[in-house]
This record gives structure tokens, C-alpha cells and sequence, in this order.
């Protein structure tokens, strides 16, 4: 558990030394305060309208984001330090690969963690403050729900990052590999889900099409959010599936956490078998 | 007297690859013992064995009386590698401190070993502006840490100026003195010769020889060159000699068959020379010898 912890304690001052966190907060805080309060300026309308429409935005908006500053924050976690020539003498040092890599995710982690609490957390103070009868309750549950989960997505995609990276041979590989799962979960996966429903025109099982959403985390992810405010899944392409899905919120959690578990399993394996 | 590495027998494939054949040697606590061999001969897979990185595919391996990826004997050994890199972005100071937490040693030696080294006024320092040399050192201090009980150096001299080179030296003859065992792998073989306790010299993933420098002598059969001044152009009725030539200033050298080296010396005496030296075959010597013959003939052994 020490060893972990030194680890740790290693990453999180090089996302602290490195300006990563800083980064990733104030980018997360300008753009929640800009949603909120201009997300419906193409509908004309400026300043904030309600909390189901800004979560909604949010959580579209970190679909793309979180993943992508996850992989970018660990791409290189393994094959980064075979390269810097400092994974051999890290491995000759009383520590397990196991301890290394959970010592990594948890550093890596509490910087995804922290800073999506405060870039988010940043901008649910800025609506408490500014914005005259908003509902606390509502507010604070939404975006609790909200970072949280945020949180669990960026982790998943930690996690991918770690497999790539246990995998890749050069640094650029892993790199390549990185974008390719981002583009694979984010924008191609619901592309192609779409694709199916209109070629196939209705043979495919219509039970059958909501379960494929929880193939990928970034729709889980999405689900969550939108859980509760039903209005707010109309009108987003695939999403609407998920009225058709027999689930509840509990279970939407499990299941990315589930992904997260799978994953770093995967990731453990991968460096497990990785020579060097 | 338990050994602190033990070979026996070991073999390793990496695939359908064998690069490591039957090897077996054994390391003394207070020894200092070179591993020598041309590049691919085995030395870095054998350092990957004892380092627990990787495990034998056959044969034994005992490393500190336990197992070579054991923690508790992990703990016990210092490694400098060869071209050692740290984190840039970490000064040398944070650097042995992240690796005295890894290592779980006191945190009081990281001042110690910085000043051993001759980092102190550069351990505030990022790593990224050290030198090789300094970085060489900053490797060294980081492999002292936690007293190992087996210390392993891989080319432990690149980098390093003479001054630094000798230091080293110096600090390896300390560490056996207080039982410390030392692996050191180098290409600088005169550097070392005089340092080493034992050799191993291995090629083509085979043990050619292991012992001190004495038994390769006799084992090997090189000549003797003994070098003579003044006694040019006088016939000399010595036996064992297999050639004579001139060099300059009056110098001859002779190459002696090693078994007749002292009655050549003490005939030579005789005959009232300027000046005499007796050169025994050196380290690099023996290491050619046994190298080239390890592509015409297998294993030879002056097994201990």
C-alpha cells in the first residue's frame, strides 16, 4: 500500500508540477460558467435558463472532453517511462508492476478528480451565487451527480489509457492508439449505432438496440446525466433509445463501473505481460 | 559462507531462442566480481535473472537466500544501469528522495549519499541540466541507497571523468570491506582488472570460464611477457621461449610459456640486465582468449 502511495504522491505532484491540473480546472470552469449562461445564445436566449439544460449541456460537452483529457494524462503512463529509460530501474525496486500501475491511476485520478470538481464545482457556486430562485437541492444533486460521474468516465478512459500504453512500443503508438479509442467511443460508435438503426429500418430486435448504448461508457455516461430529466434525452440521436431501456440509475452506475473494473483488469493484465 | 548469488544450471529461451546455456557461478558476500562478455553474450540477460525482471526458465537461481522478485531481497540490492535516466523534471534531490521512499530507506542518507557523490550543491538542480557524468553519479547514489547487501553496476565508468573513475573505484574496495557484494559489468578492462576479486566470462549465451585472475592465467596457458634492457644482441639459453623481439632503446621482450616464467627470470637476473618487467597476461588478454575460442570450442571450466 505504501509503495502505491509513493507512486501516487509521484504523479500527482508531476500534474501539479506540470501545470496539468491547473489546466484541466480552468478549462472545465470557464467553459461550465460560459453553458451556463450562453449555452442557449443560438436559440437566442442569453443567461442561464435552467439546471436539466446546462447538465444536459455539460455532460454533452464533457462526452468529448473527459475521455480525451484522460487519454491524453496517461497515454504515455507505461510506454512514456520505457522510454525515459526509467521503467527498468522503477521494476528493479521493491514494488510489483500491479502496485505501479494502481499507484499511477490513483495519481492520475486524484488530478482528474480534483480538477473536474473545481473547474465543475466552479461553476455550480457561480450559479448558487449569481442566479436569483435557483433550487439548491436540485443544483447540488445534479452536479454532484454530475462531477461524479464525470469523474468515473475520465477513470474508464484512464484505464484505456493504461492498456494502450502497456501495449504500445513507442510512446507515438500509444499516442495514435489513443485517439483511435477516443474517436471509436465518442463520435463513431453512435454514428454507427444510427447507421444500423436506419439501414436495418426496424428488423433488428427493437429490445435489443438500447442494450448496445451500455457497449460504450460515453453513453452510460450520458444517461446518467439525463436520468431525471426526462426532457432532457429527446431530440439527442441515440439517447432517445434509452427510454426503451429497462434500467434504472443504480444500475447505469454499476455498469460504468463496471467498465472501469473490466478495463483496469485489462490494464493489469496487459503490463503484467508486457517484456521489459 | 552462504552465497549471495547462486547460479546453477540456468537456462533461459526467450521464445525458441536459448540465450542463456546451463550457466553456473556463485558470488561471495565481500566479493567483487566482473561480468564480462561481447555484446548479446548473455551479461544483461544473467543481470535481468538476479534482478528477478525476469525468471530462469530452468536450472536454480538464489538470489540473498530467497527468490529473485522477492520485495524483501529486491530491498537488499542496488542497481546503476547502463545510460541511467531519471525524471527531468524532478531535481536530484527529489529524485533520491522518490527513490529512498520506493526503497523505504531513511531519508537522512539522501544528503549523505548526495554529498558521497558530489551532488550537494547541484542536488537543487533539475535532472535535465546534470551532465552524463553527473547523472552517472546521481545513478550511483541512488543505488547505495538502503545499504545494499549486492550492489550491481552495468558500465558503472561512462561518463565519468578519471578522477570520478578512481573515486568509484575506491568506493567499491570500501563497500567490500564492509561486505558488500559487487557485480560490476564493463568493457573498461584494465580499469577493473585490478579491482576484481573474481571474472565470468561468458559468449554466445555460454559460461566460457569463471575464477580470479590467477586460475584464468593458468587455465588460459597465455605467455609471459617479460621485457629485458640491455642484454641486446647477447645469446640466451632459455627455455620456454617462443619468441624474442627488439623494441626500442635496448628493450627485447620475450613471450614465456607460463610454466618456465620464474627459471627465465631468475636466468635473466643472472645475465645482469639494465632493467627487467615481468608483464602477466592481462585481463583484456584473457578476455580475447576466452572469447575468440568460444567460437571454435564450448565450455571450458575452472569452475570454483
Amino acid at each position: 500500500m505504501k509503495q502505491i502511495f509513493n507512486i501516487a504522491r509521484k504523479e500527482f505532484s508531476d500534474g501539479l508540477r506540470n501545470r496539468w491540473m491547473l489546466a484541466i480546472s480552468l478549462l472545465f470552469s470557464v467553459l461550465a460558467v460560459g453553458i451556463a449562461w450562453f449555452g442557449a445564445a443560438a436559440s437566442g436566449q442569453v443567461g442561464f435558463t435552467s439546471i436539466p439544460a446546462t447538465i444536459a449541456s455539460l455532460a454533452s460537452l464533457a462526452t468529448f472532453l473527459m475521455p480525451l483529457i484522460a487519454l491524453l494524462l496517461a497515454y504515455d503512463a507505461i510506454v512514456g517511462e520505457e522510454e525515459g529509460g526509467t521503467l527498468m530501474l522503477l521494476l528493479t525496486y521493491p514494488l510489483s508492476r500491479s502496485q505501479l500501475l494502481t499507484g499511477k491511476f490513483l495519481g492520475h485520478g486524484m488530478i482528474l478528480g480534483l480538477a473536474t470538481l473545481l473547474g465543475f464545482g466552479s461553476a455550480a457556486v457561480a450559479i448558487a451565487v449569481l442566479v436569483p430562485d435557483v433550487s439548491l437541492g436540485l443544483l447540488a444533486s445534479a452536479f454532484i451527480r454530475f462531477i461524479l460521474s464525470s469523474t468515473l468516465l475520465g477513470l474508464v478512459f484512464l484505464a484505456f489509457a493504461y492498456v494502450l500504453s502497456s501495449r504500445a512500443t513507442e510512446k507515438s503508438t500509444a499516442a495514435g492508439l489513443a485517439l483511435g479509442v477516443w474517436f471509436l467511443f465518442v463520435l463513431v460508435f453512435d454514428l454507427a449505432l444510427l447507421t444500423i438503426l436506419v439501414v436495418t429500418e426496424g428488423r433488428i430486435s427493437p429490445e435489443l438496440l438500447p442494450w448496445l448504448l451500455l457497449l460504450n461508457p460515453t453513453d452510460i455516461y450520458r444517461l446518467i446525466n439525463l436520468a431525471g430529466f426526462e426532457a432532457g434525452a429527446q431530440g439527442l440521436g441515440v439517447m432517445s433509445l434509452a427510454s426503451d431501456l429497462p434500467m434504472g440509475l443504480t444500475a447505469l452506475w454499476a455498469c460504468l463501473l463496471a467498465w472501469l473494473a473490466v478495463i483496469l483488469a485489462w490494464a493489469h493484465l496487459a503490463f503484467a505481460k508486457r517484456v521489459g | 559462507m552462504t552465497a549471495v548469488v547462486e547460479l546453477n544450471k540456468v537456462n533461459q529461451h526467450y521464445g525458441k531462442l536459448q540465450v542463456l546455456h546451463e550457466i553456473s557461478w556463485s558470488l561471495q558476500p565481500g566479493e567483487i566480481m566482473g561480468l564480462f562478455g561481447h555484446n548479446g553474450a548473455g551479461k544483461t540477460t544473467s543481470i535481468r535473472l538476479i534482478l528477478g525482471l525476469i525468471r530462469p526458465s530452468g536450472g536454480e537461481l538464489n538470489v540473498l537466500g530467497g527468490q529473485a522478485h522477492d520485495a524483501r531481497v529486491r530491498q537488499q540490492i542496488g542497481f546503476l544501469p547502463e545510460n541511467i535516466m531519471f525524471y527531468p523534471q524532478l531535481t536530484g534531490l527529489e529524485t533520491l528522495q522518490h527513490f529512498a521512499r520506493l526503497k523505504g530507506a531513511p531519508m537522512s542518507q539522501v544528503a549523505d549519499l548526495l554529498e558521497q557523490v558530489g551532488l550537494t550543491a547541484a542536488g537543487s538542480q533539475r535532472v535535465k541540466a546534470y551532465s552524463k557524468g553527473m547523472r552517472q553519479r546521481l545513478g550511483l547514489a541512488q543505488a547505495l541507497l538502503g545499504d545494499p547487501r549486492l550492489l550491481i553496476m552495468d558500465e558503472p565508468t561512462v561518463g565519468l571523468d578519471p578522477i570520478a573513475t578512481q573515486s568509484l573505484y575506491r568506493l567499491m574496495e570500501q563497500l567490500r570491506s564492509q561486505g558488500t557484494s559487487i557485480i560490476i559489468c564493463s568493457h573498461v578492462l584494465p580499469g577493473v582488472e585490478s579491482y576484481i576479486d573474481k571474472a565470468v566470462v561468458m559468449a554466445r549465451g555460454r559460461l566460457e570460464v569463471v575464477g580470479d585472475l590467477y586460475q584464468l592465467r593458468e587455465h588460459a596457458g597465455l605467455p609471459v611477457r617479460i621485457r629485458v634492457r640491455g642484454l641486446e644482441g647477447r645469446e640466451l639459453a632459455l627455455p620456454g621461449i617462443d619468441s624474442r623481439n627488439t623494441l626500442h632503446d635496448g628493450w627485447e621482450e620475450l613471450a614465456v610459456r607460463p610454466q618456465s616464467r620464474l627459471e627465465v627470470v631468475s636466468r635473466l637476473l643472472q645475465e645482469q640486465p639494465q632493467d627487467l618487467e615481468v608483464r602477466p597476461p592481462s585481463l583484456e588478454d584473457l578476455y580475447c582468449y576466452y572469447t575468440e575460442k568460444a567460437g571454435a570450442v564450448g565450455v571450458a571450466g575452472v569452475q570454483q
